[in-house]
Formats: structure tokens, C-alpha cells, sequence
């Protein structure tokens, strides 16, 4: 320490210090200002800002899913319900790493490919933030313990419950109410995800389908607080889900029953109408399937095994299918010529079992011709041409109508369209005319055509459903009744418009309708007069009948049969056989039902499928 | 002088007058405890609060607070001049604790910062370090002529970058640079040329960009985080953005005590602790923060007119640099929280949870309270 020679000046050391705090203080106060204009931008400036993404981080939307609405049969029985069932859902904001966290689920519990991509395709779709996004539905119980003991290590994920479609009578109704399914990639690209935020279903069949918009209902939804790891403190507010419109259709189940009964086992589809409605009371495709096997994703093998069935248990014969009519076109085709006046009621001819264009070799038999014997019926006028079916009677009324003639008043009874008011799968068949050979074949129409539409063969094509609204209309004596399911809702009554106007048959001479019904009723009535006079369906079902019942069999062709030869059904593959139809209304005076019964491959119609109807009629009007 | 003395007599509030009061005589400060008490009860209020209401850690904290004013009574008890004598000692005593804590001190998240002392804990020398780099600066300069002189200055920085650097090594870099500012505070405050202060910021301004190749990856994230702290959000961009989000969704009022969504709903970390001013800022908006921010310039305020009254360098500068170095600590705390500064772990005083730092700090008010009360009567 050498230079401490001089004094320490105490004053100016004071003076100094004092200085430096004066400065200090008020860099201190610079600092200290520079603070409270931070606080100032962020609290007052920047507020706004900041009070949304507070809310955002603790305020979350969750969806409350609609009840979808349930569907009853006539009886008020229940065809389509909701059961709870537990799913496996993930909330994306707090799953850490998803596609670890997937990984990690299906090491725990199976889970398919068509799964994970639906479940990627709703999570980068548009979502609310802390939405969940099912990826497993229906949880087995042991799926829900495996699942739960591992859910601590499994961020977002969590097993909710919720509602799922279930088909009490499964297989039974299938094909008449359809089924939903789950909610697919391509769904999603024209659904509303808003509204199916929180549903994991949307009707894709049938009346599940076509009344979407009723069934769906609106989504609710709540409002919570939830703190920083996702648990739910509060909730803040929610708007209840309203849900779906719960709807009554006509189908009757217990007469969908004694159909599936009688059909036995055979495929075949039976569509039966209440002529005053239009209300499609038995809508029948056999075999069928279980649609609750579809709803939470149905395993590969099954599936494969219905969709390869060479009995094709997923196609609907009732709306889908399309044959040949075979002689219950008859009735129609008689109508067509008395209103045509192309011949009257008297117009009898003589039946030498089989017929001859002028300028052409070729034969048409009737059916009652065999190698060892020439058939044909003698003396026939118009009403024993349809109670025997007699087929030259009809090549006659055919080729002396024109194609023209009766494709337009096939039209008139819905051939060639689908007048179904809810039925938008149903499919059109053929209703053959000139253009639509020129156009389909590019040939001319040939009168040899013409021959074979007077016995619903060659290439007309109708469904069942299609002639069950084509008898509906004749029971109905030319009152127009457009088919439907939809018999009523809980809030409105159904408007009978649809998308295609039907105008009445126009009002034809009422003594033509009951010439023609009066012949129907003859086919199941007319009895022991002898064979070559009774009713072809009188043997089969007309005895101890207790009410008037109007019916027409037919019998399509499945192989052309050659020039000559005969038609032996023993010799055949069973799937070549004949297809049977049979058509009915009854009671005659006042019909109550009406319908059409097709067996792929049954065989006559009056021996096969007549039997059915008259079960189903049976237990309609005498149970 | 001699007037000044035969002029202050009358003066009934100062001087001899003074005296009469009993919280003087053992060697409080009224004014001083006024407002720590007031900062104190303020600040249990909102722990109250960033606990979620418990009861528990509110005891745990008063606990703290009740050894922290004993802690603070016995070091004003003691003679500004005891402190003078054994400043030197007590510095390489701390100083030779630092070495041991780096050569025995126990890992505890990646670094060594405390010592264990059987049957009665741990405590962690760096936090003393806080107080006795301002006692043996003021030491160190109390005989020497000011303002100091190059070789002086030299011997303050190897003086202030032994205990700095073996801070650093811990490491608490956090803990370091805080002693470092308080340590050039005592040189600032000792009359260090203003060529000199303003030379040494341009050093350091021109260096900076320099120091982050020495950075390691968590401190460049820090400040990336500052600069954008979107860049991260779930990961180091978290806590400033949570933070930003209380304090601004707070507004003028505040969402009411208790209230805070930030907080309650667990979306702030750190909320008891480094964090806590944005649970005032949530709850009682920025007219609390102002009412914290005007207690702590009171506080700060009152610390300096004890520096400025100090009747001695030693005193001076020791009461001075104790005071700015609180006001460095408040400045760090909130402009962290705020977004301003780059994270780094420093309580808010008075407020945030944890003992060693309020021990210290009143054990710093307990020093000031020392050289105010055991003034000569006058010169």
C-alpha cells in the first residue's frame, strides 16, 4: 500500500456515491418503466389476444352425438334400435405421437387396416380441436380390461360409450329397411362433418339410406373447462343433441315372417303392396344377410363369403332383380287389347297348340305341348285364354297389338320404371320397344319379337317389385298407388309426392277391369271342371279358399329351349330351371293385398310359388 | 460539521430523536420492515392462489418467512464493523465451500449446487456468495482511495470472477451472472469512470455475438425461444407462451383471486415458484403488478437513502449494491415472464416459493438495518 500519502477526501467519495445512486435510481425507474409497458402492451394492448387463446387452452367443444331415430314396423315392433356399445376413441391434442400410439394399441387389441385409414381420414379432416376420432368400435369386455389396465401409457386415448344401430330381427329385414354402415373415407368427403361429428354410422341401404336426414337428427354439444392435461373440470354450457325422427314403416313383420317361411329356403323375393296406400307390407329377398354384422366393420373372411355366395345373399331380388314376367304379363296384355279394342271379350279362338306368323316357318307351342302329344286348348275365348294361360291366344293378341301398342300401355302400369316413392334402389327393368332394340342391339324390331312378349318372354324384364305394383294398380282398377315403406313419422304425416309424377290409367271401360279380374280370380277358383277347364292354380291353392282371391301364375324361362325339343325339369341344373312366379290381390272386391312371389329357379308357378301367396294372403285377411 | 450538529439538534424527528424509538433500538429499520411485511403478506396471497388454495405450502412459506426475520434481526444485531473484520475470511470460507460443492457436492439435475451438512440439511454456498461479494468489495474499497484506480479495478474482477467461475462450473449460470452484476454494481457504485463503464459495454456488445459458439444447445434454445418462442410451442416455447397468455389475459382488473385459468388449470408451470408474477398478472391484472411493482421501488427507494445516509464507504456500498442487486432480481424475474429476457432460473423476491432466496434476501435487509442503526450519532 504505498500511495495511501494523501488523505481519503470522505466529501467527494460521498458526492461520488450519491451521484452513482442518483443515476442508478433512475436507470432503475427507465427499467422499471420499460417493465410496466411490457405489462401495458400485454394487458391492455394485446388483451384481446390473449384472452382467446386462455379460452382456447382450457375452453373445449365436445360433440354430443343425436339418437339416430328408431324404425317400427306397422305393428309399432321395433326394426332398427340403438344399444350402447363401448369404442375405442383418440383426441389428437393430447395423443403424443399417434402413430406410436396406434402401434402400441394394436399390440394390445386388433385392429385393421381399413380401420386406421378411416380413423387417419376423420383425423385430418375437419375436426374440432379435442375432438375424439373412434378407430375401434364394439369392444369386446375383454378388449375394454386388455385396453384399460394400459391406458395410463396411452395419452388420449380413451374407451367411450356410445350408441350403435342394432337389427333386432337381423337377417329377417334386412333387405326391407337396409342397414348403416360405418362412416368411410369417401363418406367423408361429401358429409357434413359437423353434423356427423361424434356418429360413427350413416345409412347406406334402403330406408337406413334413403331417410338419412330424418334418422341423423342434430348434434349437440358442450362446452368445458379442462385443465392442462385434458381432464374435464366443468362444464360451461351445452346445447342438448335433438334426436333422430323415429319412423314407422308398413312393412309388417309377422307377414314378412310367414313369407320367409314359405318360401322355404328357395331363393326367390316376395314384395307384397295394401293396394289403398301403396304401403309395401313384405318386402322378401332370399336368402338374406345379418346387418349387424356390418355395422362395426365386418371381418374380411365373412365378408368375403357373402359377397362370393353363388347365392348372392347381398343382392336384393325384390328391388334388384330382374326376370322375365313368363304369363303373369297375360292379365296386362289382355287389358291393353280389350281397351285397344283389338278384340272383345267374346273374341275366341281355336287353340291347335301352336302358332304361326304368316311368312315365317317357325312354331310358337303352347305350354301344354309335349313330343307325344300337340296340346293347345281348344276353344278359347279371352277369359279361359288367361285362366288357362293360354299361350297362341296371347301371340295372337300380340302380334295383332304391335310392340308399339303395348309398350305403351305396359307403361302405364310402371314396366320400364321405378315408381317407388322411398325405393331409389329398386332398378327399372325393360320395357322393350323399337328404339330400345335399334339403340341396346341395332336391329330392327322383328314381329317374331312382338310374339314372345305376348307371354312376358324374351326381352321384357321385370322385378317383383315391379309387378306387385303392377297388380296393385289392376286391384286397384287403374288408381295409382306409388309403393312405398315410409307408412308415417312421429311429426308429420308422409306427402305422397315424389320426385316423378304417376297419372292414373286413364279411365278405361270398368266392364274391361273386371272381364280381366274376373279371369284372375278364375286361375285360383275355377275348379273341378275338368283339366283342361279348371284354373291353372286351382289344384295348388284354390280349394277351402275363404275370400275371393284374383291371381295369374307364370313360368319363365331361364334356357331358350330348342325348336322341338322339350322342356324336361328333371334333366336340368337346378339353376337353369324355370323361374315361378305367381300374382295375386284379394279379397276381388276390396282388395286389401296385393303382391308378387318369384322362386329363382322354382318351376311352374301355380304349383310353386301360388302356394306362397296364398299363405301370406292367409294369414293377412284371417289372421 | 460542528454547525451542522448544533443546527440538526432541534430537530426532534432525526438525530438524537430518532432513538427514542424502540424498534431502533433493536437496530430495525420501521420503515424497511413496513414494506417487507407488506410485500410479504402480498406475496402468500398469491402463492395462496398458484398453490390452488392449499394450506400447506402457505405454512411451509410462513415458516420460511419467520426464519428469514430471525435471520434478518441477528444480522442487524451485529456491528457494521464485525461485518468489515471478518469480510476477507468469510469470503475465502465461502469461497473454499464453492470448491467443495464441485468436488463433493451431490448431482441433482445434471449439475452440483449443494452441500449436505449431516442432521441439519443442505444449503447451497452460491446463494451466500450473493451476500459476500458486496461485503468484501465494500471491504476491499472501505480504506482505499475512490474512484479506484486500474490496478483496483483489476483486483475487484479477480476478486468477483473466482466465485464466479466456480459458479459457472456447477453449473448455475443463472446464479453466476447474478453475482457477477452485483459484484461490477460495487465498482459502479465506487465511482469507476464512466470511459471505463462504457468501454466495457462496448467490449461486451462487440463479444456477445461470440459467446454463442460457446453457448450450449439448451442456452442458444432460451434464446431462439425469446426471439420466437412459436418455434417450440409444446417444448421450450411452452412455458414463456403460458406465461404471456396469463399475463395478457389478465387485463387491467385481473380475472379475479383465485380465478386464474392459467394457473388453476395447471397450463403455467412454475406458477409457485420463477412464474409467479404471471399469476398475479391473471388474477389481479395490471393494477396489481403496479401495486408490486411501487412496493418493490419503496423498498428500493428506502434501501438507498440508508446507502446514501451511511456513514462510511463500507457502509455505502454494501448498502447500495445490496439494494440495486434486489432491483436486478426483480428486473430479471419479470422481464423473463414477460418475454423480454431469455428464461433463467431467478425468483421473484419476497413472492416466489422457496427458502434459501428470501433467507437471503432478508438476511441482506438484516446488514442493511445493521449500518442505518448503529450510525454514530453524528460526526
Amino acid at each position: 500500500m504505498a500511495e495511501p500519502l494523501t488523505l481519503k477526501d470522505h466529501s467527494t467519495e460521498r458526492q461520488i456515491f450519491i451521484d452513482r445512486v442518483v443515476i442508478g435510481f433512475g436507470l432503475l425507474l427507465a427499467l422499471t418503466a420499460i417493465l410496466v409497458a411490457r405489462m401495458f402492451y400485454l394487458q391492455i394492448i394485446q388483451h384481446g389476444v390473449y384472452t382467446t387463446l386462455s379460452d382456447k387452452n382450457r375452453i373445449h367443444i365436445q360433440s354430443l352425438p343425436p339418437k339416430r331415430g328408431l324404425i317400427y314396423d306397422r305393428n309399432k315392433r321395433l326394426i332398427a334400435d340403438n344399444v350402447p356399445a363401448k369404442i375405442l376413441t383418440i383426441v389428437k391434442e393430447r395423443a403424443v405421437n399417434i402413430d406410436a400410439t396406434i402401434t402400441r394399441i394394436r399390440a394390445i387389441i386388433p385392429i385393421t387396416d381399413n380401420q386406421i385409414r378411416a380413423f387417419r381420414k376423420r383425423m385430418d379432416g375437419q375436426r374440432r380441436p379435442f375432438e375424439s376420432v373412434p378407430l375401434r368400435l364394439k369392444l369386446t369386455e375383454e378388449e375394454i380390461a386388455r385396453i384399460s389396465v394400459n391406458l395410463y401409457d396411452l395419452p388420449g386415448v380413451e374407451v367411450e360409450a356410445r350408441l350403435v344401430r342394432h337389427y333386432p330381427m337381423g337377417a329377417f329385414m334386412s333387405h326391407a329397411v337396409g342397414s348403416v354402415r360405418r362412416i368411410n373415407a369417401e363418406d367423408l368427403q361429401r358429409l357434413d362433418q359437423i353434423a356427423y361429428s361424434g356418429t360413427d354410422h350413416i345409412g347406406k341401404i334402403g330406408v337406413e339410406k334413403y331417410y338419412e336426414k330424418l334418422l341423423l337428427g342434430k348434434v349437440g354439444y358442450r362446452r368445458v373447462e379442462s385443465n392442462a392435461r385434458g381432464k374435464v373440470m366443468q362444464e360451461l354450457d351445452k346445447k342438448l343433441p335433438v334426436p333422430g325422427i323415429n319412423l314407422t314403416l308398413h312393412v309388417d313383420s309377422r307377414l314378412q315372417a310367414v313369407a320367409i317361411d314359405a318360401l322355404a329356403g328357395r331363393r326367390g323375393a316376395v314384395v307384397a303392396i295394401e293396394p289403398s296406400t301403396g304401403g309395401i307390407l313384405v318386402l322378401v329377398s332370399n336368402p338374406s344377410y345379418d346387418p349387424n354384422l356390418f355395422i362395426s366393420g365386418i371381418d374380411r373372411k365373412t365378408y368375403s363369403e357373402l359377397r362370393d355366395s353363388i347365392d348372392v345373399p347381398l343382392f336384393n331380388r325384390a328391388l334388384q332383380g330382374q326376370y322375365e314376367p313368363g304369363s303373369t304379363l297375360k292379365p296386362f296384355l289382355a287389358l291393353a287389347a280389350l281397351e285397344n279394342q283389338v278384340i272383345n271379350a267374346d273374341y275366341t279362338i281355336q287353340d291347335p297348340g301352336w302358332f304361326k306368323l304368316s311368312n315365317n316357318e317357325r312354331l310358337y307351342r303352347d305350354w301344354n305341348w309335349t313330343k307325344n302329344s300337340p296340346g293347345g286348348h281348344g276353344s278359347v275365348n279371352l277369359q279361359k285364354a288367361i285362366y288357362r294361360s293360354c299361350n297362341v291366344y296371347f301371340y295372337q293378341l300380340a302380334v295383332r297389338m304391335g310392340i308399339d301398342t303395348i309398350s305403351e300401355y305396359f307403361k302405364l302400369f310402371g314396366f320400364g320404371r321405378n315408381t317407388g316413392l322411398d325405393l331409389p334402389e329398386a332398378r327399372n327393368g325393360l320395357l322393350p320397344s323399337r328404339e330400345w332394340k335399334l339403340k341396346a342391339r341395332g336391329e330392327a324390331w322383328f314381329p317374331g319379337d312382338t310374339v314372345n312378349i305376348g307371354i312376358g318372354q324374351g326381352s321384357i324384364l321385370v322385378t317383383p317389385l315391379q309387378m306387385a305394383t303392377a297388380v296393385t294398380v289392376l286391384a286397384n282398377r287403374g288408381r295409382w298407388v306409388r309403393p312405398r315403406l315410409l307408412m308415417n313419422t312421429e311429426i308429420m304425416p308422409v306427402s305422397g309426392s315424389g320426385r316423378m309424377p304417376i297419372t292414373n290409367v286413364p279411365q278405361w271401360d270398368s266392364r274391361n277391369w273386371e272381364t280381366v279380374i274376373e279371369a284372375m280370380s278364375m286361375v285360383v277358383h275355377r275348379g273341378n271342371q275338368g283339366f283342361g277347364e279348371n284354373g291353372t292354380a286351382w289344384a295348388y291353392i284354390g280349394r277351402g279358399i275363404e275370400y275371393q282371391m284374383a291371381g295369374k301364375s307364370g313360368t319363365a324361362q331361364v334356357v331358350g329351349i330348342k325348336q322341338g325339343e322339350e322342356y324336361e325339369a328333371e334333366e336340368l341344373d337346378e339353376r337353369l330351371r324355370k323361374h315361378a312366379w305367381f300374382v295375386a290381390f284379394a279379397p276381388v272386391d276390396e282388395p286389401r293385398i296385393a303382391l308378387a312371389v318369384l322362386i329363382e329357379n322354382g318351376g311352374g308357378g301355380s304349383k310353386f310359388a301360388a302356394p306362397v301367396a296364398r299363405q301370406i294372403i292367409d294369414e293377412y285377411l284371417l289372421r | 460539521m460542528s454547525q451542522d450538529f448544533v443546527r440538526r439538534m432541534p430537530d426532534a424527528g432525526s438525530g438524537f430523536g430518532k432513538r427514542t424509538n424502540w424498534i431502533e433500538t433493536i437496530h430495525l429499520d420501521f420503515v424497511l420492515l413496513l414494506l417487507l411485511i407488506v410485500v410479504s403478506l402480498y406475496g402468500m396471497l398469491i402463492l395462496y392462489s398458484a398453490v390452488g388454495q392449499q394450506n400447506g405450502p402457505l405454512i411451509s412459506q410462513a415458516i420460511k418467512f419467520g426464519i428469514a426475520i430471525l435471520a434478518m434481526v441477528f444480522m442487524a444485531q451485529i456491528s457494521p464493523i464485525f461485518y468489515l473484520r471478518i469480510a476477507p475470511w468469510l469470503y475465502c470460507l465461502t469461497v473454499m465451500l464453492l470448491v467443495l460443492v464441485l468436488l463433493y457436492g451431490p448431482v441433482i439435475n445434471g449439475s452440483r449446487r449443494w452441500l449436505r451438512i449431516s442432521g441439519v440439511g443442505g444449503f447451497q454456498p452460491a446463494e451466500l456468495m450473493k451476500l459476500v461479494v458486496p461485503l468484501v468489495l465494500a471491504w476491499y474499497f472501505h480504506d482505499r482511495h475512490l474512484p479506484p484506480v486500474s490496478k483496483h479495478i483489476f483486483w475487484t474482477l479477480v476478486i468477483i470472477m473466482v466465485p464466479v467461475l466456480l459458479i459457472a462450473f456447477q453449473p448455475d449460470l443463472g446464479t453466476s451472472l447474478l453475482i457477477c452484476v452485483s459484484g461490477l454494481l460495487v465498482l459502479l457504485l465506487a465511482g469507476i469512470s464512466w470511459r471505463t463503464v462504457f468501454t466495457a459495454i462496448g467490449a461486451g456488445v462487440l463479444a456477445a455475438p461470440g459467446l454463442w459458439f460457446v453457448m450450449r444447445d439448451y442456452q442458444k434454445a432460451r434464446i431462439l425461444t425469446l426471439i420466437d418462442p412459436e418455434r417450440d410451442p409444446l417444448g421450450s416455447g411452452w412455458n414463456i407462451i403460458q406465461s404471456k397468455t396469463a399475463i395478457g389475459s389478465g387485463g387491467i382488473f385481473g380475472k379475479g383471486l383465485f380465478q386464474g385459468t392459467q394457473s388453476n388449470l395447471d397450463f403455467l408451470p412454475e406458477s409457485q415458484t420463477d412464474f409467479i408474477i404471471a399469476v398475479l398478472a391473471e388474477e389481479a391484472g395490471l393494477f396489481g403488478v403496479m401495486f408490486l411493482l411501487i412496493m418493490y421501488i419503496l423498498i428500493i427507494g428506502r434501501g438507498l437513502l440508508i446507502a446514501i445516509q451511511a456513514q462510511d464507504t463500507f457502509g455505502r456500498l454494501l448498502a447500495g449494491t445490496i439494494t440495486f442487486t434486489f432491483f436486478v432480481y426483480v428486473f430479471v424475474n419479470i422481464g423473463m415472464v414477460s418475454g423480454l429476457l431469455p428464461v433463467v432460473g431467478v425468483p421473484l423476491p419476497l413472492v416466489s416459493y422457496g427458502g434459501t432466496s428470501i433467507v437471503t434476501l432478508f438476511a441482506g435487509f438484516g446488514m442493511l438495518m445493521s449500518i442505518h442503526t448503529h450510525r454514530r450519532i453524528t460526526l
